[in-house]
């Protein structure tokens, strides 16, 4: 008996060892997020409820009377809503971010097609000729950019020297460079969770159409498409997000009009130097890329939910 | 040859397979030159073992493979070339391949909708299909929620909704268990026959092919070894490899002594074998003599006789419930198995561990394998 007893707890003590192992697994990640992007954002959302004071924002609590009082400052929201300038922006930052996610999706999906059906043995190398880019720095990259898009650039140069062109084409800070530099940048991220999606897809589904009568075409848009759709929303999440605040490539590769969220915001921080304004800027930002992706993993949840 | 004539019934040839060889990568011959006819309404059956070419044969009828020589033809017509969206032939897929993003009802319309069918006929059949395959209620479920039977169910009611001339059926109940395979087995060749479509089925499983097929193609190596009735593939087969891979098989090594036009002898290492037919050989030639374990009797007395009984000692003894298997180990060393059957509730021939035991069996029960 005595025995058993001790065993026992040896037992459910390393269980419970093994529980708090677990926890401390899950609780370092979630730590993390609390404190490098949970916290932060709070200090962003109470700075932009704040007003800006000569040289730093002003305290949301004031103690003058005795009691302390939380002052709540609107001021910098209600002008975010009145001036034309930012709801342009907002709605040409977020007009840049769908046309770079789907030109990045056209482009993307047969190639991770191809990819996903090129040999086995030759795939790993695709996978890393993907990823090669990213050997270089992003500025650079989009620095050489500019020196092809440029009036005396390279691709100028090359058509008039062959005499495709007798003039320059105005390329540079334009819309035209602006989604060449974003639709290049973010490529990768379109195509890796595709190709992730689209390897796994068992070829026996297209035989299957195939066999009822479905032409390759068909098959393609009945089988494959839809499949696919877990890639495609998690492909253009990881393209659609960024690309919203992207503020690099719109400052170098874009004009004056091609205004995006990104440098208003840089605006406002650095040359306006008004705090409060920058972060409404932000949070309206945030709230704007929030609201479509909580609305789809709503009716992902229940879609879930309904084959349970 | 042996297949029992159906009165009266002109049977025509539906599909018709001519010298067809497959071989994969300029080097590796899956299927090698072969022919065969199925005629309209029958069911048959391509048995092997994994790698013997079947399913490559039946990827050539589906259209997902051509064959690199020969030509298949469907009713007349020579659809070799055709690609699988354009034969008249459906396949049941192994483990299905039921679309998991539609429901049962628009996987069994897929195929109706790809021809176009107006929309009161698409229901209208699959309809009928679900009441066939009775999975009415199920109708707006998705694959993944029902059960392993009822997906194979589903698959069957989507490869049989258009109508096919021919219908191909990939390992059908590989993926159920044993006791469901049994019930599923019947209930299918009953759903075939109701419908009347001609089938062609892969196997691996010789119990499976036995009980659905009218005619069997023993495959190995990408050739047919055998084909024939089920009856006539297990008590004539005609070569070792058939013998051996049809059920289990005792075979005795022997040279024919005489040689006669109603019997032949042939002695072996274990004993005289007086078989009680004439057969295509003569005195002095090798053979093999093939007995099923369900064909020995054994008994602790010594039969009489100077024929076709041999003794041993019983080595090993499997209980199945409705019969025992022996394994009886003879003074030359060869292992024979007996399989008794216990037609009574002690084991009838009253035989354990270590006894010594006679094996006989009567001059019909011996094949005489000549290759």
């Amino acid at each position: 008996m005595m025995k058993n007893t001790s065993s026992m707890n040896k037992i459910s003590s390393a269980m419970s060892r093994l529980s708090n192992g677990r926890y401390l697994v899950i609780g370092v990640p979630y730590f993390w997020f609390l404190i490098l992007a949970l916290v932060p954002l709070l200090i962003v959302l109470k700075i932009s409820l704040s007003e800006m004071e000569s040289t730093s924002v002003s305290s949301m609590i004031d103690w003058t009377n005795g009691w302390p009082t939380v002052k709540l400052n609107f001021a910098s929201y209600m002008f975010i809503t009145t001036d034309a300038l930012y709801y342009q922006t907002y709605f040409s930052s977020i007009r840049y971010a769908l046309m770079t996610t789907v030109i990045c999706l056209i482009i993307a999906y047969p190639f991770a097609y191809f990819m996903a059906r090129s040999p086995k043995h030759i795939q790993p190398t695709l996978l890393m000729l993907i990823m090669l880019p990213f050997w270089t720095s992003f500025l650079l990259r989009i620095y050489a950019w500019k020196t092809l898009l440029v009036n005396n650039g390279v691709i100028n140069n090359v058509l008039m020297s062959i005499g495709v062109i007798h003039e320059p084409i105005a390329m540079m800070n334009t819309p035209f460079s602006l989604m060449v530099g974003m639709v290049y940048s973010y490529l990768p991220f379109m195509i890796l969770p595709l190709y992730a999606n689209l390897s796994k897809l068992d070829m026996r589904y297209l035989e299957a159409a195939a066999d009822l009568g479905a032409s390759p075409f068909k098959a393609f848009w009945l089988i494959t498409v839809p499949l696919s759709k877990a890639g495609i929303v998690a492909g253009s999440m990881l393209v659609f997000i960024p690309a919203v605040g992207e503020y690099v490539i719109p400052e170098l590769l874009g004009g004056s009009d091609t205004l995006m969220i990104g440098r208003v915001l840089w605006d406002e921080f650095f040359s306006n130097n008004d705090w409060p304004m920058a972060s409404a800027v932000a949070v309206v930002m945030i709230l704007l890329i929030m609201l479509p992706m909580a609305i789809y993993n709503k009716s992902q949840s229940e879609q879930a939910e309904s084959k349970a | 040859m042996a297949t029992a004539p159906k009165a009266n019934i002109v049977r025509e040839d539906l599909l018709r397979v001519e010298g067809v060889t497959k071989i994969f990568d300029g080097a590796v011959k899956a299927v090698d030159n072969v022919s065969l006819t199925v005629a309209t309404g029958e069911i048959f059956a391509l048995l092997g073992g994994s790698g013997c070419g079947k399913s490559t044969l039946l990827r050539m009828l589906a259209g997902f493979e051509t064959p690199t020589k020969g030509r298949i033809f469907l009713a007349g017509e020579d659809i070799t070339d055709l690609p699988p969206y354009k034969r008249h032939i459906n396949m049941m897929f192994q483990s299905y391949a039921l679309f998991p993003h539609l429901s049962v009802w628009e996987n069994i319309a897929f195929g109706l909708k790809r021809d176009g069918l107006p929309n009161e006929q698409i229901n209208e059949q699959v309809e009928k299909m679900l009441a066939l395959v009775q999975l009415t209620k199920f109708a707006k479920r998705k694959p993944h929620q029902l059960s392993g039977g009822q997906q194979q169910r589903v698959a069957l009611a989507r490869s049989l909704a258009k109508r096919p001339k021919l219908l191909l059926l990939d390992e059908p109940l590989g993926a159920l268990d044993k006791k469901l395979r049994e019930t599923t087995q019947l209930e299918l060749v009953n759903i075939i026959e109701e419908v009347g479509v001609t089938c062609v089925l892969v196997t691996h499983d010789q119990e499976e092919a036995m009980t659905m097929a009218s005619r069997i193609a023993v495959m190995n190596e990408g050739y047919f070894m055998q084909v024939g009735a089920p009856d006539e593939v297990y008590e004539m087969p005609n070569s070792r490899q058939v013998a051996d891979f049809i059920g289990n098989v005792n075979i005795f090594d022997g040279v024919i002594e005489e040689d006669e036009a109603d019997h032949v002898t042939i002695r072996s290492e274990e004993c005289v074998h007086y078989v009680g037919h004439g057969i295509s050989g003569h005195t002095g030639m090798s053979v093999g003599v093939a007995l099923r374990p369900e064909k020995i009797l054994l008994t602790k007395e010594k039969p009489a006789g100077d024929y076709n009984w041999c003794m041993g000692e019983v080595t090993e003894m499997v209980y199945f419930g409705a019969h025992t298997t022996y394994h009886l180990k003879l003074a030359s060393g060869k292992v024979i198995k007996a399989q008794e059957l216990n037609n009574t509730r002690d084991l009838s021939c009253g035989l354990t561990w270590g006894d010594t035991a006679y094996a006989h069996w009567n001059e019909h029960a011996m094949v005489v394998l000549t290759q």
